[in-house]
């Protein structure tokens, strides 16, 4: 298990102080002009040296991310967008960041921002994180206060930060869409290229990151890249909060080292599959676009981007929904099908038609009166649906550029 | 994709007026945006306008919003359909229930929830109840999958619930005396239910 001293998130269930006096004591804002005086450059070596790789579901180096921002603006403003929209099922993490250790990311947004020329930074968090929000917005106004960040701050880099929300639009969580809907449009998302980091927000040099993977860049720079780097295997290093979700004992939300095996998760935080081990039926490792792993691959699965992939699943956001033997497995597909046609921005046909397609078809399995050949047919279509820009069931892949 | 329209003309009011503090705070908010890119401010103002207006929007106020960020008409109607948190009839004036029920709270009992609503407000969504203090409604993920199943009223979650904790927040709202928001069942937020096993000797003034 983790050590406590190598966990970043020291206030994740909320039992201390989430605000500016509480977070200093737990060790945020400490050394942050030293890290800034640094210079931009060293930032970026230092987090692609630690390895970290985005926490939004695609698993995209967060350091080369960085570094493809414009080294000179051409008088065009750069900005940092933190994508606080997760609202995919099962995916939900961020919210314990927001809500308890926002000071954490206000002090990430300043640092990648002075790592990407950006002086100024939105946050986009959920229409349904109210509260969340309030706190997040709280932190900002104290950090404000306290002169860490602003026009005028003690760090001697200019920096506004905005804390933006949406409404409750799961597209919103893919980064050109958040764009969009950050300037005041319906969340639809952009072709591409261009790419954000060359035309963004308002056709402007853009990053958009995951909250977590911003969070978590102070820990890496105070603490060094070497910390980060040491915990997990090769290629999937750090630390990650993990979410356990469905028929585990003990659902919660946990840091642990990347690698964890998804046994010991589940045994050690989850409290164990409800009815024991034997019990289980599969899992939906990342969020409820990740393919279903059976139970016979979760026996010695490595819970990280290479573990999941072995059994030809994905990471997600690390976000775990357990299912036992007493669910009816079709019907919680076909619910995810159903979460997938409401969601559906309207955009590209295949999406908009082919979710509500395959959202009927699989009622009518759950109420067993579907043919056998139309599970063929679902396979046959699914990938086709794909063919618009991204899709996945058949909808723009968040995950591939989340950061 | 979801598709929603405006309530019908009869339940539409005749005008809408920002009032003079939520008028200061969405001049507050265009402030946040570079000039000329007012509109970014839509989704954060339309929120204020529900708000302010029984927890929907109308039509009137979808002009107020179009009218004070320049913004076409089609524009703001655009964004008010689209983004499915805005309420687009009227909705209970104690409580406007919202159900997560998706997978992860599905499989912990969200049906059983949405079965309560039916019986005890109203057998479909975006009815009101008949002495007109609550509504309810599924989505699509409120984003506390490991608290599931769990609702969110006004600006609020209700976690862990089971039958019983949900008629007793539903009891609550329609006395007047909502429950503490969280978890119903004594949890500390995301942590297991046993107690956290984790992070038990981080105190206030330890400093890494």
């Amino acid at each position: 298990m983790l050590d406590d001293k190598d966990r970043i998130f020291r206030n994740l269930y909320g039992l201390h102080d989430w605000g500016l006096e509480g977070a200093r004591a737990r060790g945020a804002w400490d050394g942050t002009k030293a890290i800034l005086d640094k210079g931009r450059d060293w930032i970026v070596n230092e987090m692609k040296a630690s390895g970290l790789r985005g926490r939004g579901g695609a698993g995209f180096p967060t350091g080369l991310k960085w570094s493809f921002m414009p080294k000179e603006s051409d008088g065009r403003p750069h900005y940092l967008v933190v994508n606080a929209d997760e609202s995919e099922p099962g995916t939900c993490k961020d919210r314990e960041i927001l809500r308890h250790d926002p000071h954490l990311l206000v002090e990430g947004c300043l640092l990648a921002s002075a790592a990407m020329g950006a002086h100024v930074c939105y946050v986009y968090v959920r229409g349904e994180f109210i509260r969340e929000r309030e706190h997040l917005q709280a932190a900002v106004d104290q950090a404000y206060e306290a002169k860490l960040i602003g026009k005028d701050n003690i760090h001697g880099y200019p920096f506004d930060l905005y804390v933006h929300h949406g409404a409750g639009a799961y597209i919103c969580g893919e980064e050109t869409a958040l764009l969009e809907s950050l300037e005041g449009k319906k969340g639809q998302p952009r072709l591409k290229p261009p790419f954000p980091a060359n035309m963004g927000l308002y056709g402007c040099p853009t990053t958009v990151n995951n909250v977590e993977s911003i969070a978590v860049a102070p820990d890496i720079l105070r603490r060094g890249a070497a910390w980060f780097a040491g915990i997990g295997r090769q290629n999937n290093v750090g630390t990650k909060l993990f979410g356990i979700s469905g028929h585990v004992n003990t659902p919660c939300v946990v840091e642990e080292a990347m690698g964890i095996p998804f046994r010991e998760l589940i045994e050690k935080h989850g409290g164990g599959i409800r009815g024991g081990w034997d019990n289980l039926l599969a899992i939906i490792p990342g969020g409820a676009s990740c393919p279903m792993i059976p139970a016979a691959d979760c026996q010695d699965l490595i819970m990280d981007f290479d573990g999941t992939r072995a059994v030809k699943s994905s990471f997600g956001t690390a976000g775990v929904i357990v299912m036992d033997k007493s669910t009816d497995v079709i019907a919680a597909i076909a619910r995810i099908s159903y979460f997938f046609k409401h969601e559906s921005c309207g955009q590209c046909t295949p999406c908009r038609e082919g979710t509500g397609w395959m959202w009927r078809v699989l009622s009518r399995m759950v109420e067993g009166r579907a043919h056998k050949r139309e599970i063929d047919m679902l396979l046959e279509v699914r990938p086709r649906s794909k063919a618009t820009p991204s899709a996945r069931w058949a909808m723009p892949r968040r995950g591939r550029s989340r950061g | 994709m979801s598709v929603r329209r405006l309530a019908p003309k009869e339940l539409q009011p005749a005008s809408f007026e920002f009032t003079a503090e939520n008028l200061a705070w969405a001049k507050a908010q265009i402030a946040k945006y570079p000039a000329g890119r007012q509109a970014s401010a839509v989704v954060p103002i339309l929120w204020k306008v529900q708000e302010q207006h029984e927890g929907w929007v109308s039509e009137p106020a979808i002009r107020a919003v179009a009218e004070l960020l320049d913004m076409p008409y089609i524009r703001v109607l655009e964004i008010a359909t689209f983004y499915t948190m805005f309420q687009l009839q009227p909705v209970g004036k104690k409580a406007h229930v919202q159900v997560c029920g998706t997978t992860p709270c599905k499989l912990r009992g969200a049906g059983e929830l949405i079965k309560v609503c039916q019986d005890r407000i109203h057998h479909d969504p975006f009815h009101v109840s008949a002495d007109g203090n609550f509504s309810w409604e599924e989505v699509e993920c409120l984003g506390a999958c490991v608290n599931a199943p769990m609702v969110m009223i006004w600006k609020d979650t209700y976690e862990d619930l089971t039958l019983e904790s949900f008629n007793k927040v539903l009891d609550g709202f329609a006395s007047g005396n909502p429950p503490k928001p969280g978890p119903q069942n004594g949890r500390q937020h995301a942590a297991p239910i046993t107690g956290p096993n984790v992070l038990k000797d981080v105190t206030a003034k330890d400093k890494v």
